[in-house]
């Protein structure tokens, strides 16, 4: 065998270099030397993110079990990028004196559940997707309950490892009667093996839950809020962009390309769950005074609304769900960062508590208002773009339906986003939270997310690039 | 890029400046006045060139610009603009122009508030140029949204409430609109989304049915239809004086506007099915909207009602399908425009003042503010219709149009709308006779202080507007008419 192919996994080499490099750093660099622990592990990951942001063409390695395509590169570029802000976003977090000592741990779980994610998005094989998938799941346990003196961290990790072993072992079983009924786990081969028996339709059922799991749609979110509550906040941020970002773009790949013939079964599932989770999530966000759990509702209602480019099963579905994915990063990224900066400060994360915060924090406030406009998708704001892009690509199909169940929905969900922006502006605080100096990188992860809301939607090249790549699979 | 754009780039810039700049209230001032009094002067040139272009040039609209944008969805940054764009973007400029003027003294925080408003103003005018329906919709959103902060922060009243009334329900409006252009755009089966060459396609009549009504309600709850207008009282009453006037005077007229230039241009065949049903619920809101000014006693309330009203006018009259009806249609959101920015401008120079805005609490104002008092007299006479004023032009111009179809529906529903003048004089008179004529209420009231000189500018320009439409409608009627012969072609074929 020539094992020579296996060097065109760029993207996987490159993140294992860094993280091994950043673990042998962690363990034997001098005390003096860690302290630039963290600014080299960021330098080494932008190198990493700018190497491998150039698409090549589509190959197979062993025998089709890694398969690459183009789309793939911008879709692993948003999810490093997504990683370089959480990370700067945590930089004040690894610095305090109690989480110093497990600084190295946290960058290495944080990139192996990216690692994962890279090998689900290109894997050609279900075994592949599967060892992919844990390998996002279980680092990913670890960090939730990273914070381990705090009861409700460790509660959280025990309920997210919890909910996602059962989650993956429905999957697995789900898998295992594709194996049973086709005699093939391959992709490429399952493509026309599948051709909508019972059998088939029921493993199709049962394997799609892991990944319904990952999305957190209704119904099987509810781990979600405890769990975003639960974490440190910049795990929450990581665990609901990049995460759902990863497992919707898998989905999509794995319902076009594996599920195909199955189309008449999966989009009416497709089209319950998105309804459901849309109007359920918009529902309970209305009612919550915790912003960590708001913005944990709110995010299962982004997935459902990336469901509808989903549906429609096409090119253009799959140009808009990239998007979607990336808008989304940006605009959550920055939300969560400010609520971070908050809660990190103060240890306030009520909205009660942010009465009155433009008069102290008008940078943070109107940053945090940027981000919950384009999340409602407001224009002239990237949000705006990505959810009419969404929604174009479900029209396109005659889901004209499902759209309007999904708009009037967003009317919902701008009501829940203006009761925070509300409480910024509008109401007055006898004792508003004082005045933040926030510290260098969460600035530029501030900066970053920012300047992502108010470009990618007015620059139409973005787009136009990830639409050219994103073509039959 | 032509210089259509530079009615968009103005403000955006306008905003870059403001937030760069520091908070000094003289700077803010006099850079937003500047970049008003910069607008007037391009709208007034867009009118010359217009006029001296359209002598020989039959094309639909003049000064396109078609620049790609996003080409998988066929999106184009087009703009344009035919004779009524035209007069509602000399419209808008002269209403945020003074709009500036009226929130002189606007407090706290003027410079968010002047930054808001040019995002508003850069929406509105964004509106009126483009003749892509993407663009067009993008707009109509951004001109939306700054509502909630500008009511919400430096409205008066229930504010808050009144805020997120006004904005979800005009959301949901734009929800509707959405669907709808999704709809239009994928039912022609179009390889653009510029209003013109989808006008050259025809839409099935199935999915015309559908997707008609949400168009049309979309924009009509904007343009405050019964029985979606009930944002706008709360709205309108709650926001500060420019909001209130750019609001009621120009964004209520994106709703006809759009009725007009999407709806039912795009789909005329439901348009001439469904009327029915739309002439009724606007018929409903002209009469209704009369009724309900009667019974308030808020000065604001009552303007809100009467605008209700007379926007139900604006829409009552496109639905007619006749040249002179639509003619009127648009002359009527000038005129309204012009009259209820007037209107609330007045408003919030007495409540200024007064600090009440309850009819019942004041009287003999006359005598102390002879300057407010006169202009809020011959604004209260435009609005019920006295010839030499523009609402003349337009109600007149209306009904003949209206009257023009002869059968028993169409004849009772007009005469219908005719009696909403009878009551707009019942309110009109009523107010004036009570708040500003009479004996003084409130002896604190002895001591007022008349109009200070950026209050009579920003009230003599929107007089002189009113008196140059009213008596020589002739300027704007001839290019409005021109205009509206395309779309009014295609409702009658």
């Amino acid at each position: 065998m020539d094992y020579s192919s296996f060097l065109q996994m760029h993207e996987e080499f490159s993140l294992l270099a860094v993280m091994v490099f950043l673990l042998i750093f962690d363990i034997f660099a001098s005390e003096k030397a860690l302290k630039y622990f963290q600014p080299v592990a960021l330098v080494l990951l932008t190198a990493h993110t700018i190497v491998n942001c150039f698409p090549r063409d589509a190959f197979d390695i062993a025998g089709g079990m890694f398969h690459y395509m183009p789309i793939q590169t911008y879709v692993k570029s948003i999810l490093n990028i997504g990683t370089i802000i959480v990370l700067l976003q945590a930089h004040k977090f690894l610095n305090e004196d109690a989480n110093r000592i497990k600084r190295g741990e946290f960058y290495f779980l944080t990139l192996s559940t990216l690692l994962g994610m890279y090998f689900m998005i290109s894997s050609g094989n279900f075994l592949m997707f599967f060892i992919g998938l844990e390998t996002a799941s279980i680092p990913m346990a670890t960090l939730v309950a990273f914070d381990k003196y705090n009861r409700k961290s460790a509660e959280a990790g025990a309920k997210y490892i919890l909910s996602a072993v059962f989650a993956s072992s429905i999957s697995v079983f789900g898998i295992s009667l594709i194996y049973g009924s086709t005699g093939t786990l391959y992709f490429s081969d399952l493509a026309t093996l599948i051709t909508g028996t019972p059998l088939q339709i029921m493993a199709f059922v049962f394997f799609s839950v892991g990944l319904f799991f990952k999305i957190s749609l209704v119904p099987f979110h509810l781990w979600t809020p405890d769990v975003y509550e639960g974490a440190q906040t910049n795990i929450t941020s990581y665990l609901s962009v990049i995460s759902k970002g990863s497992a919707v773009f898998v989905l999509f790949t794995l319902l076009i390309k594996v599920f195909g013939n199955l189309v008449h079964q999966w989009q009416p599932i497709l089209f319950g769950l998105a309804v459901v989770s849309i109007t359920v999530a918009n529902v309970f966000a209305v009612r919550q005074k915790n912003l960590k759990r708001f913005l944990a509702f709110s995010s299962i209602s982004q997935a459902g609304y990336i469901l509808l480019a989903i549906i429609s099963g096409t090119q253009m579905g799959m140009a808009s769900l990239v998007y979607y994915v990336l808008v989304y990063m940006f605009s959550n990224l920055a939300a969560f960062g400010v609520l971070s900066v908050i809660e990190e400060r103060t240890g306030k994360v009520q909205m009660d508590d942010y009465n009155g915060l433009y008069q102290t924090n008008p940078r943070l406030s109107f940053v945090m208002m940027l981000a919950l406009f384009s999340l409602a998708g407001i224009p002239p704001f990237a949000g705006f773009f990505s959810k009419f892009f969404v929604f174009s690509a479900a029209a396109a199909q005659g889901q004209y339906v499902l759209v309007f169940i999904a708009l009037l929905n967003t009317i919902i969900s701008l009501y829940y986003y203006l009761l925070v922006i509300k409480a910024m502006f509008l109401n007055k605080s006898e004792n508003p939270i004082e005045t933040i100096k926030s510290d260098f990188p969460v600035k530029l992860s501030l900066i970053i997310c920012t300047a992502g809301i108010l470009i990618v939607g007015l620059v139409s090249t973005i787009y136009n690039q990830i639409s050219l790549l994103s073509f039959g699979m | 890029m032509n210089f259509l754009s530079i009615f968009v780039l103005i403000p955006v810039l306008m905003m870059l400046g403001l937030f760069l700049s520091n908070s000094r209230r003289q700077l803010l001032f006099f850079m937003t006045v500047g970049a008003s009094l910069l607008m007037i002067l391009s709208a007034v040139l867009t009118y010359f060139y217009f006029t001296e272009r359209a002598a020989g040039d039959v094309a639909t609209m003049l000064f396109t610009v078609d620049t790609v944008w996003y080409a998988p969805f066929n999106i184009h940054y087009s703009v344009g603009v035919d004779g009524i764009s035209v007069v509602m973007l000399i419209l808008t400029s002269i209403i945020v122009f003074t709009g500036v003027f009226a929130s002189w003294k606007i407090d706290p925080l003027p410079k968010e508030f002047f930054l808001w408003f040019c995002l508003l103003s850069s929406g509105v005018f964004g509106f009126f140029i483009s003749t892509d329906l993407f663009t067009m919709f993008m707009y109509y959103e951004i001109a939306l949204i700054p509502m909630y902060l500008l009511i919400g922060i430096w409205g008066t009243g229930k504010k808050e409430y009144a805020a997120m009334k006004l904005t979800l329900m005009l959301m949901g409006g734009s929800a509707l609109l959405l669907v709808g252009i999704l709809g239009i755009y994928y039912g022609s089966g179009a390889t653009t989304m510029n209003i013109l060459e989808i006008a050259k396609l025809h839409i099935p009549i199935e999915l015309q049915y559908y997707f008609f009504p949400l168009t049309f309600t979309g924009f009509g709850v904007l343009g405050a239809m019964f029985p979606f207008h009930t944002w706008s009282p709360d709205g309108h009453a709650s926001a500060p004086t420019a909001v209130s006037m750019l609001h009621a005077g120009v964004l209520m007229k994106l709703g006809g506007y759009g009725c007009f230039r999407v709806a039912m241009y795009l789909m005329p065949e439901a348009a001439h099915e469904l009327a029915w049903i739309f002439l009724i619920l606007t018929g409903i809101s002209v009469v209704y909207g009369a009724f309900a000014a009667i019974h308030q006693t808020d000065l604001k309330y009552i303007n809100a009602y009467s605008s209700v009203s007379h926007c139900g006018l604006v829409l009552f009259a496109i639905l007619m399908m006749n040249e002179t009806a639509a003619t009127g249609a648009i002359l009527q959101m000038i005129s309204h425009g012009l009259t209820t920015a007037l209107f609330f401008a007045l408003i919030g120079m007495i409540y200024g003042r007064t600090h009440t805005r309850l009819i019942t609490e004041m009287g003999g104002l006359m005598k102390v503010l002879p300057f407010l008092g006169v202009s809020f007299v011959i604004a209260g006479l435009g609005s019920l219709g006295l010839p030499s004023l523009s609402g003349f032009v337009a109600e007149m111009t209306i009904f003949v149009g209206a009257f023009q179809h002869t059968d028993m529906f169409h004849r009772v529903l007009t005469i219908l709308a005719c009696s909403s003048i009878v009551i707009t004089a019942v309110y009109i008179l009523r107010m004036v006779g009570k708040f500003l004529l009479g004996k003084m209420q409130d002896p604190h009231h002895e001591h007022l202080k008349d109009a200070t000189w950026y209050e009579r500018i920003s009230v003599v320009t929107l007089l002189f507007f009113m008196f140059a439409l009213g008596s020589a409608p002739y300027w704007a009627s001839e290019m409005i008419h021109n205009s509206v012969l395309p779309v009014i072609g295609q409702l009658i074929k």
